[in-house]
């Protein structure tokens, strides 16, 4: 029985399915079919190097910097800070589309929903995400280290306003409910000894991390039934030290990467091995990409895309290159994902959160107005962006989708393909569907000048199916 | 004129006949009413209206002395009780007051107050506390606790492209529409008649069949409102702005017999830290002329003693002024309750106190979820427990 349900995904299913968990799917350029093992082993070389996101001609503003200004300088650098956060996120967004480390993205893209911050300053926030990039597939618990103490959140999550005297518990109470623990693994009483120790935590005039030694609280802490006068790095020892960590850790990951519906049995097996071996993350991606259970059926195509997926993919499978990408930015907060803008400090819900009547239809029409680079003609709501949200409501026309397909190379793949098998063969390549939609009637029987032009009709019909949201 | 016969009357094609027949019986009929209660009508009024300077306490001399450019003498006030007057540019406020059509809430808010856009108009949204994090709506919870065997996602329409936050629930939400025939329009695109023939997926616990059952609603709502929105067109004349536009809409949905019992509409703008004066000036007289007006349509229809409209915005501003003409991020305000069969009309608590701030700010002396549990429980007639995840006290409002 089991044997049989395995036989029915193919090598190119299992390619394409772990290209798109471990990246954001194949890209265009990739026109040479390899074997599975080629890939699989690609997945884990292309890391290596690590290159900073820089925006080099920007101007950056240290926190204190920001302090220091009058009311009215500051509204004045906030709108270019905010203009400047938003070039980094269409930045990142073709780093993603184009990196040959896809897994490291891949797995940034993962912790910056995790690690959910949401700060104003600009320069925080490129430090927050290379740290991010930087940490991605070591291991958790330097991550965790070294994202705490940048400045983004130590100031989204007010530690730099947690002082001896009057202790601001939210950074100590989230890193335990949703970075780490989880609900129901920690007392209230922990979150307000935690909070002790986190105490003047800082940052220096130069965004720099820093205790602030007058404002730390030496006194004695009990944390998870130990006393002594911990610091804040022991609280986060202290949290790794932890089974739960490794097993809420693991946990999201798999909803992630495999199936919204979790197999416990599977979680707490790599939660075992994650946490024998100091939560080293590309192990943890290594035990997940080689297992068999991956390739079930019941694990592919069974997530619903967010929407940076669905944004990076078509990017990926079209070569689609912009001469305005701001309007990827209006894209993405229509259809309520947008980087570096998470919802609040739990990231986004994901799953059937991403889907309602307007962002569903949003979504199948996307492809064809990115294809006749039309206007996306749907009002943006006000992004609520601190300081400056006013009555900006743009007019859709404004975000003309000025974008070009790459639809030679893309044609290239398909021209040998014979007319009666290109549905199913475009259907396996973009879809990977484990069952097939059928060919519409309409379209069997259209009758086409130029075979490109018939492999464009069926691409970007098929890209717009219900069946494409899923990954 | 019921909704088929005008179908048959004006030759449309319905959206929903081109719909796959499997899909259309996940959809329940449309006779199946689950609301009993009243029809709510929600007026976000975003970026942090200022509620001091749009109903002055001018008794109190700390406006003054904390306003000294920005407070509004009191003879250009329109006063409405010996203490408070309405901003002058809110002259269909003041009217709606005169007729006992308005009931007021003053310093409303919640505990810990967050003086982030974003994260306060979360926090109104979802219903949570300061320090939790939920991520669906109040009016989306409703939907999901209230009516689990109804598929009608346009129960609750949002009169705008996207939906928000607040009508998001885990299992059902509910329904952007900012232009009907717009939107009737998207769907007739050949694809999604094209889509019933690939139904092979049937089953709505996949994500897959939860898709087609979205995208098979959105098509028989979308045909549904449409319909509606031509059966009455409203003769009033309305601000020529996108609240205007929109409270139109939504009065024409009502007053044409639409099912829909929850409304919402967002207006922006209101985060005056420069140039309060002119700013409010203008948007206090569209926002007052369009709800005076809207609330003049559904009289004409009869449905005002049936529909309740909340005004709320995420928070108010600071007390003291700034240097720029403005005022930064505050935390309590006013809300606003119009509805043509008020239990209890007028000043509905005590006017912020403005000898009692902390950190500058007013403290909360209500909270906001007093209100929406009000609306849900007196209102539409559910339980507000489920909706809200905790019980609040009812008020006398309605």
């Amino acid at each position: 029985m089991l044997l049989s349900r395995q036989l029915m995904v193919t090598e190119q299913q299992k390619i394409q399915h772990l290209m798109r968990r471990s990246g954001f799917g194949d890209s265009i350029k990739n026109l040479v079919s390899q074997s599975f093992e080629t890939n699989f082993s690609t997945v884990f070389t292309s890391n290596s190097k690590f290159e900073e996101i820089y925006l080099p001609d920007e101007e950056r503003v240290t926190t204190g910097e920001l302090l220091k200004m009058t009311p009215e300088e500051r509204k004045e650098i906030l709108d270019d800070l905010a203009a400047n956060i938003k070039k980094l996120n269409l930045e990142w967004l073709k780093i993603m589309g184009s990196a040959q480390g896809q897994l490291r993205e891949k797995m940034a893209f993962f912790w910056h929903g995790h690690f959910a911050v949401r700060v104003r300053g600009f320069a925080q926030v490129e430090s927050y995400i290379n740290t991010v990039r930087k940490y991605a597939l070591s291991n958790f618990g330097d991550l965790l280290m070294a994202v705490s103490k940048e400045p983004a959140m130590l100031r989204f999550l007010n530690n730099v306003q947690n002082k001896k005297n009057s202790p601001n518990e939210n950074f100590a109470r989230e890193v335990m409910e949703l970075f780490t623990l989880g609900r129901g693994n920690y007392t209230e009483n922990d979150v307000k000894e935690a909070a002790r120790a986190f105490t003047g935590w800082g940052i220096d005039e130069d965004d720099t991390f820093l205790l602030k030694e007058n404002q730390h609280d030496y006194g004695s802490k009990t944390i998870f039934g130990k006393t002594g006068n911990w610091g804040g790095e022991d609280v986060i020892k202290m949290i790794l030290a932890r089974k739960e960590t490794a097993v809420f850790v693991v946990r999201k990951i798999y909803k992630f990467f495999v199936n919204e519906n979790v197999d416990e049995n599977q979680v707490k097996q790599l939660a075992d091995k994650f946490f024998n071996e100091n939560y080293n993350i590309t192990n943890l991606m290594k035990s997940i990409f080689e297992s068999d259970w991956f390739y079930e059926p019941k694990n592919i195509s069974c997530n619903i895309k967010s929407p940076v997926e669905l944004l990076v993919g078509l990017n990926k499978t079209f070569g689609i290159s912009y001469e305005n990408p701001q309007a990827l930015l209006a894209v993405q907060r229509v259809l309520g994902q947008m980087l570096f803008f998470p919802p609040n400090v739990a990231g986004w819900a994901g799953g059937r959160n991403w889907i309602d009547n307007s962002t569903l239809v949003t979504r199948m029409n996307l492809p064809k107005r990115l294809a006749e680079a039309a206007d996306f003609d749907v009002t943006v709501k006000d992004d609520m962006n601190d300081e400056s949200p006013g009555g900006a409501r743009k007019a859709a026309n404004k975000n003309a989708l000025n974008c070009s397909f790459n639809w030679e190379l893309f044609c290239k793949r398909f021209e040998s393909i014979d007319d009666a098998d290109l549905w199913k063969t475009m259907c396996n390549y973009l879809l990977s569907p484990i069952n097939l939609p059928l060919e519409p009637e309409n379209l069997k029987y259209q009758k086409f000048d130029v075979k490109s032009t018939k492999i464009k009709t069926y691409a970007l019909y098929i890209v717009r199916l219900p069946e494409y949201q899923l990954t | 004129m019921n909704r088929r016969r005008f179908i048959k009357y004006s030759g449309l094609t319905s959206t929903a006949a081109l719909v796959p027949g499997f899909i259309q019986a996940l959809v329940a009929p449309f006779n199946q009413l689950a609301f009993q209660g009243k029809r709510l009508v929600i007026v976000q009024l975003s970026g942090g209206n200022d509620g001091l300077n749009a109903l002055v306490p001018f008794r109190d001399d700390n406006y003054y002395k904390l306003r000294p450019k920005l407070g509004i003498k009191a003879d250009a006030l329109l006063k409405i009780t010996q203490e408070a007057g309405f901003h002058p540019a809110l002259l269909g406020f003041k009217q709606l007051f005169d007729k006992g059509y308005l009931s007021i809430y003053n310093s409303v808010g919640y505990p810990n107050p967050d003086r982030s856009h974003f994260r306060s108009m979360d926090i109104w949204h979802t219903g949570s506390n300061a320090d939790e994090y939920f991520n669906t709506g109040w009016i989306g919870r409703m939907l999901d606790a209230n009516c689990p065997g109804s598929e009608k996602p346009y129960y609750a329409i949002e009169a705008d492209d996207t939906l928000s936050l607040a009508m998001k629930g885990a299992d059902k939400s509910g329904f952007a529409v900012r232009d009907p025939e717009k939107l009737r329009n998207a769907l007739r695109d050949p694809i999604y008649s094209d889509i019933q023939k690939s139904n092979t997926h049937l089953e709505t616990q996949s994500q897959l069949g939860f898709l087609y059952k979205t995208l098979a609603e959105t098509a028989s709502s979308a045909d549904y409102i449409y319909s509606k929105s031509k059966i009455y067109q409203s003769s009033k004349s309305y601000p020529q702005h996108e609240i205007g536009k929109s409270l139109k809409e939504i009065a024409e949905l009502i007053n044409s017999g639409i099912e829909s019992k929850v409304f919402y509409t967002s207006m922006s703008g209101f985060d005056t830290h420069v140039r309060q004066l002119e700013t409010q000036n203008r948007l206090f007289g569209i926002v007052g002329n369009a709800l005076e007006t809207f609330v003049e349509d559904l009289i004409a229809s009869n449905n005002f003693n049936d529909t309740v409209i909340m005004v709320f915005s995420e928070f108010g501003r600071r007390v003291k002024q700034n240097a720029s003409g403005g005022t930064d991020h505050g935390t309590a305000n006013n809300v606003y309750i119009i509805n043509g069969a008020l239990k209890k009309q007028g000043m509905c608590n005590p006017v912020s106190d403005l000898t009692k701030l902390e950190d500058g700010d007013l403290i909360h002396q209500l909270d906001f979820r007093q209100i929406y549990a009000t609306l849900i429980e007196k209102g539409i007639g559910f339980d507000h427990t489920k909706t809200l995840m905790r019980k609040f006290e009812l008020l006398d409002f309605i």
